[in-house]
């Protein structure tokens, strides 16, 4: 059987601090940073960004 | 010219018309490229050969002709392996790709067109044979053809659905078609281009066997690539965001599909998604059974 990751969280993008662990974090100092390193991460990993609601953004390879 | 010629030419004529006039529904589901049509032809026109073939050896006590069916089976097999492996293959150069269940529907069919034309020549030739009357054969084997064909039409999301037109909106980054969540977009330029340019529909399947039809997550996919296909999609290999997208609601069975168009007819996406075929791997019938059909009460 073959096992593969299908779903993986490549990196996060926040402006808080300690608010992420365990993958790439990126810190912006504002929202409009923070749109702008999550967009440029998206199309570099072609990923998609998604908003956990809580001010991070987390890059997801689908 | 002597019976047996007349029956054979009649066979192999007949059986080459039918693969020729099966391949013109192939333009939709599989680029009928110059070459693939060479190739299809020249194959059905092997089994043409080998059905045509047939009766006349059998009459001719000929046996050992028959076995060559067997080999015909075993050739025909290779033509679903030699497709799937080509479409599996052109799977990663696909923006929106087909998914296995559409690439083995696609090879089945293939393979089993084959034997279609096989039918359609030992039956022009048969009764081209036994009647001695090449016309007798033309006059059986031309309905033959037509029936094949519509055997082989099998059944589309129009028969299995109803499909119709629905409205698209956000709550915060999450994106729902009516009450069916679709998915979290992040990005605020993203949300734009979906606000602006992306059309849903609803798929509302007519009774359980539907509903179990659109379950089907490679029935599914086959829906986001053909509608994709037809009405170009509004993305590239960096942009995943754009990825056509159909969800189901668990509690009703309806599948709401999201997709950024680059032709924005919603008439035109409608019919798309209503002729998709239904695959064969999605296929189930559980109103056939005791149990499904009380549990749908």
């Amino acid at each position: 059987m073959d096992v593969a990751i299908r779903k993986l969280i490549l990196a996060a993008v926040t402006t808080g601090e300690g608010e992420v662990s365990g993958v790439p974090v990126f810190h912006a100092k504002d929202d409009e940073q923070k749109e702008f390193i999550a967009t440029t991460l998206s199309r570099v990993l072609e990923a998609v960004a998604h908003d956990l609601g809580n001010g991070v953004y987390i890059l997801v390879r689908h | 010219m002597n019976r047996d010629l007349t029956a054979i030419l009649l066979g192999v004529v007949m059986g080459t018309l039918a693969r020729f006039l099966m391949l013109r529904r192939d333009v939709r589901q599989y680029p009928s490229y110059p070459h693939s049509v060479v190739n299809h032809l020249a194959l059905g026109f092997v089994a043409a050969t080998l059905g045509a073939v047939a009766v006349p050896a059998i009459a001719a006590r000929e046996f050992t002709a028959v076995t060559f069916l067997a080999l015909a089976a075993t050739q025909f097999r290779e033509v679903r392996n030699m497709e799937r492996e080509m479409l599996k293959s052109l799977e990663h150069s696909q923006l929106v790709s087909r998914g296995p269940d559409f690439i083995e529907g696609i090879a089945r069919t293939f393979e089993a067109r084959n034997y279609l034309v096989m039918l359609v020549a030992v039956t022009a030739s048969g009764i081209s044979f036994v009647s001695g009357s090449w016309l007798i054969g033309l006059a059986t084997g031309v309905p033959v053809i037509f029936i094949a064909r519509r055997l082989m039409k099998g059944r589309v999301i129009g028969d299995i659905a109803r499909v119709r037109s629905a409205r698209h909106r956000f709550e915060g980054p999450n994106i729902f078609v009516e009450d069916i969540h679709i998915m979290n977009l992040g990005l605020p330029e993203i949300r734009e281009t979906y606000h602006r340019l992306a059309r849903a529909a609803v798929l509302e399947p007519f009774d359980d066997n539907g509903r179990e039809i659109l379950a089907n997550v490679g029935q599914r996919q086959a829906i986001a690539h053909d509608t994709a296909t037809l009405l170009g999609i509004h993305r590239d290999v960096d942009t995943a965001e754009f990825t056509p997208l159909l969800r189901r609601n668990p509690e009703s069975g309806r599948v709401a599909m999201l997709i950024v168009p680059i032709e924005p007819d919603e008439e035109c996406l409608l019919e798309a998604i209503r002729n998709v075929p239904v695959l064969e791997s999605a296929r189930v019938k559980p109103l056939a059974a005791k149990a499904g059909k009380c549990a749908s009460d």
